[in-house]
C-alpha cells in the first residue's frame, strides 16, 4: 500500500510528458482514491490504489485481464454495494467528501457518477423512453422533449434517430445502442461518466465514433474509462492508469495500481519495468 | 475404404436416432390435437339439441334458467363464472407480483427457499379443502367486513350497487378463494419470469441513480410484461374452470345481479350440481355450457397471446 501511494506521488511530481498537448495537468482532482482495497469476501482483489481522477480529463485504466480495473471503477460509483460481500478500505472522494460515509445514499452517487457499460444495455423501451427514464427518476418533468434532444444530440445520436423516437432502443445497431447508452447516461449531466470497456463489443467505425464523441463530453464531464485497447487509452485520454495482478507472498492475486501518469508519458517513457512490458505487448 | 464406411454408418445411425426422436415429438403434437378436437366434437355433438334449439329456449341470449319449462338461458352460469374469476384476478394478480419481487429482489436467499415452499404447498392443496375452509372460516370471518363495506359505501351511486345487501354466501367470497387458489401459479411464473431479466438491464438502472422501485419500473416490468399476462391469463383459466370451490361457496342462485355480496351461479358449479338430476335436453344444455367455457378460454388464450406478440414487437423492435 504505501509502495504504490510512493510510486503515485513519483509520477505526479513528474512534468507532464512529451506528447501532451492533451492533459491540464493544473485541472483539480473531482475525485481521489486514497490506498483504495476492494475486497469480495475475504478475497482482496484490488489492494492500496492510490490515484486522481482530474476534472473534464480523461483517465484510462488499462492492464491485463483480471487485475482489477472494473472493480476499482465499480467502486467510484459504489456499485459494488450491489454485490453480496464486496466491501472497500481506503477512501474514496468526491469533491473533498468521502463517498463511503456513512451518511452518503449512494443513489445519490450514481446519480452524480453515471456508469456506461461493455455491452450496450438499452432498456426495452423506445429511444425517447431510455432517455428520459434517467430525466423522470431524476424528478424532472418540465421540457421533456427538450432535455431528450439535447442528450441525443450531445451523444451524437439525433441526426440518426430523430426520426424514430418511438421505435425501440433494441432495433438500433450495437455502436448506436451504444451511444443512447451514453446519452441516457448524460441526459442526468453527471458529474463524472464510467466507462467499462464502451468499444469492446464494436466495430472500428462505431468505436472511432465514441472516441469522438469522448472527447467532445470531455469539454463537460469527466471521464474515466476502462480499455484493454492500448491505442484507444493513447488515442483518448489525457492519464492513464496501469494495473496488474501480482502474487503476494500468502501466493494470492491481487490487483495493483503500478503506475499512473500523463498517457504521453506512460506510453513514451513510463517510469516501472511492468508497464513498459505491458505497454510493448511483452505481457506474459 | 473400410474406415470411411465405418464413419458412415456411425453418422447413418446419429440420423436414424435423431429421425425417431423427430417423429416422437410430431406424434406427441398430434396426439394432443387429436385429443382436443375429439373432446370437442363429442361434447358439441351432445350439446347439439341445446343449442340447435337456442331460438326456443335462449341458449345463448336468456338469463331465464328453468329446465321444467324447457328453458335453457345459460347467461347468469356465464355471467357468475366472469365475475368470480376476474374477482380472482384482481386480487391475485398484484399479491402474486408482490411476493415474486419480494422473492426475486428482496429476499434473502435463506428465507427465499422456505416461502417458495410454502406457496407451491399452497398449490397442493385440494380445492375441495379450499372450499370448505371457506364455507366454514372465510365466508364468517368476512361477513361482517362486507357489511361495513355495505354500511360505509352503499349509498355512493356505483359503488352501492356493487356493495349490496350482504348474503352468508355470495360471489365475492368465491372468489377470495380463487384469488387464494390462484396465487400460486401466478407467483411462480411471474418469479420465473422476473428472474430472466438480465442483470445489464438492472445494471443500467442503479447506474442511473435509480432506487430499487425505480429500478423494478425500469428495468424488471418492461422485460416481464409477456410473460406477466402469460401468468394472468393462465390463472384466469384456471379460475374460470375452478369446480368445487366455487360451487360450495358461490351460494347457487341463478341470478344476474351487480351486487358483488349476492348469492350466485357460475358454469361448472351448475355442471357439477345438476348433472346427476338432468336429462335428455337438460343434459344437452349442461355439456353445452361446458363448450362455452371451453370456447371462453381458448379466446381469453387468443387474446393474451396477441397483446403479449404486440407488447413484445413494440419493445424489443420486431426482432424478438
Ligand atoms: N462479483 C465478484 N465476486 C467475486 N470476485 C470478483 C467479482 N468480480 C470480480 N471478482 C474478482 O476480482 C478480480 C478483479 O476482477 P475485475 O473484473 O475487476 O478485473 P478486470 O481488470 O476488470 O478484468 P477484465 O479486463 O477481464 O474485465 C478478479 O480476480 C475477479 O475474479
Ligand atoms: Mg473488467
Amino acid at each position: 500500500m504505501t509502495q504504490a501511494s510512493f510510486d503515485m506521488t513519483n509520477a505526479l511530481s513528474s512534468v507532464p510528458g512529451a506528447m501532451s498537448t492533451m492533459p491540464t495537468s493544473s485541472a483539480k482532482p473531482v475525485m481521489q482514491l486514497e490506498g483504495v482495497s476492494v475486497f469480495y469476501g475475504s478475497y482482496e482483489a484490488v489492494r492500496g490504489t492510490t490515484m486522481p481522477v482530474r476534472e473534464q480529463q480523461i483517465t484510462a485504466m488499462i492492464g491485463p485481464s483480471g487485475c482489477g480495473k472494473s472493480t476499482i471503477l465499480r467502486s467510484l460509483n459504489r456499485m459494488n454495494d450491489l454485490i453480496p460481500g464486496a466491501r472497500i478500505g481506503g477512501k474514496i472522494t468526491f469533491h473533498g467528501q468521502d463517498l463511503y460515509a456513512p451518511d452518503v445514499d449512494p443513489i445519490q452517487v450514481r446519480r452524480r457518477i453515471g456508469m456506461v457499460f461493455q455491452k450496450p444495455n438499452p432498456f426495452p423501451k423506445s429511444i425517447y423512453e431510455n432517455v428520459a427514464y434517467g430525466l423522470r427518476i431524476n424528478g424532472i418533468k418540465d421540457n421533456m422533449d427538450d432535455r431528450v434532444e439535447k442528450a441525443l444530440r450531445d451523444g451524437a445520436l439525433w441526426d440518426e434517430v430523430k426520426d424514430k423516437l418511438k421505435s425501440s432502443g433494441l432495433a438500433l445497431s450495437g455502436g448506436q445502442q451504444q451511444r443512447l447508452c451514453i446519452a441516457r447516461a448524460i441526459a442526468v449531466q453527471p458529474d463524472v461518466i464510467l466507462m467499462d470497456e464502451p468499444c469492446s463489443a464494436l466495430d472500428p467505425i462505431a468505436t472511432g465514433k465514441i472516441e469522438d464523441l469522448m472527447h467532445e463530453l470531455a469539454r463537460t464531464y469527466t471521464i474515466v474509462i476502462v480499455t484493454h485497447n492500448m491505442q484507444q487509452a493513447a488515442r483518448v485520454s489525457h492519464y492513464t492508469a496501469f494495473f496488474t495482478a501480482e502474487v503476494d507472498e500468502q501466493q494470492v492475486r491481487h490487483g495493483r495500481l503500478i503506475e499512473f501518469n500523463d498517457t504521453g508519458r506512460i506510453f513514451t517513457n513510463p517510469t516501472d519495468k511492468r508497464t513498459e512490458d505491458y505497454i510493448t505487448g511483452r505481457f506474459g | 475404404m473400410t474406415t470411411q464406411s465405418s464413419t458412415l454408418t456411425q453418422k447413418d445411425r446419429g440420423r436414424i436416432t435423431d429421425r425417431a426422436f423427430w417423429l416422437l415429438c410430431i406424434a406427441a403434437g398430434i396426439t394432443v390435437l387429436v385429443i382436443l378436437a375429439a373432446i370437442l366434437v363429442s361434447t358439441l355433438q351432445q350439446s347439439w339439441p341445446a343449442m340447435s334449439k337456442a331460438g326456443e329456449n335462449g341458449f345463448f341470449t336468456s338469463k331465464l334458467w328453468d329446465p321444467n319449462i324447457g328453458k335453457f338461458g345459460i347467461l347468469p352460469f356465464v355471467f357468475g363464472t366472469l365475475v368470480t374469476s376476474l374477482i380472482a384476478v384482481a386480487l391475485a394478480v398484484p399479491v402474486s407480483i408482490g411476493i415474486a419481487l419480494f422473492l426475486t429482489e428482496l429476499a434473502p436467499r435463506r428465507i427465499k427457499g422456505s416461502i417458495v415452499t410454502l406457496i407451491d404447498l399452497l398449490a397442493a392443496v385440494p380445492s375441495v379443502v379450499f372450499g370448505l375452509w371457506g364455507i366454514y372460516v372465510l365466508a364468517p370471518a368476512m361477513t361482517p367486513v362486507y357489511k361495513w363495506l355495505h354500511d360505509t359505501l352503499g349509498g355512493i351511486p356505483v359503488l352501492g350497487a356493487l356493495f349490496g345487501e350482504v348474503s352468508a354466501l355470495n360471489f365475492m367470497t368465491a372468489g377470495l378463494v380463487l384469488a387464494i387458489m390462484i396465487v400460486p401459479i401466478i407467483t411462480s411464473i411471474t418469479r420465473e419470469v422476473f428472474d430472466t431479466v438480465p442483470d445489464s438491464d438492472k445494471q443500467a438502472a442503479w447506474a442511473l441513480g435509480a432506487t430499487r422501485w425505480e429500478m423494478i419500473k425500469g428495468a424488471v416490468f418492461p422485460h416481464s410484461f409477456g410473460g406477466l399476462v402469460g401468468g394472468v391469463m393462465l390463472g384466469l383459466g384456471r379460475a374460470m374452470g375452478e369446480t368445487i370451490a366455487v360451487a360450495l361457496l358461490i351460494g347457487n342462485s341463478i341470478q344476474i345481479t351487480a351486487n358483488l355480496f349476492a348469492p350466485g351461479t357460475s358454469i361448472p358449479a351448475a355442471i357439477v350440481n345438476y348433472f346427476g338430476e338432468a336429462g335428455g335436453d337438460y343434459t344437452s344444455a349442461l355439456i353445452g355450457m361446458g363448450v362455452v367455457l371451453f370456447v371462453v378460454t381458448v379466446i381469453v388464450n387468443l387474446l393474451a397471446q396477441a397483446i403479449v406478440r404486440r407488447a413484445e414487437i413494440r419493445m424489443r423492435g420486431a426482432k424478438a
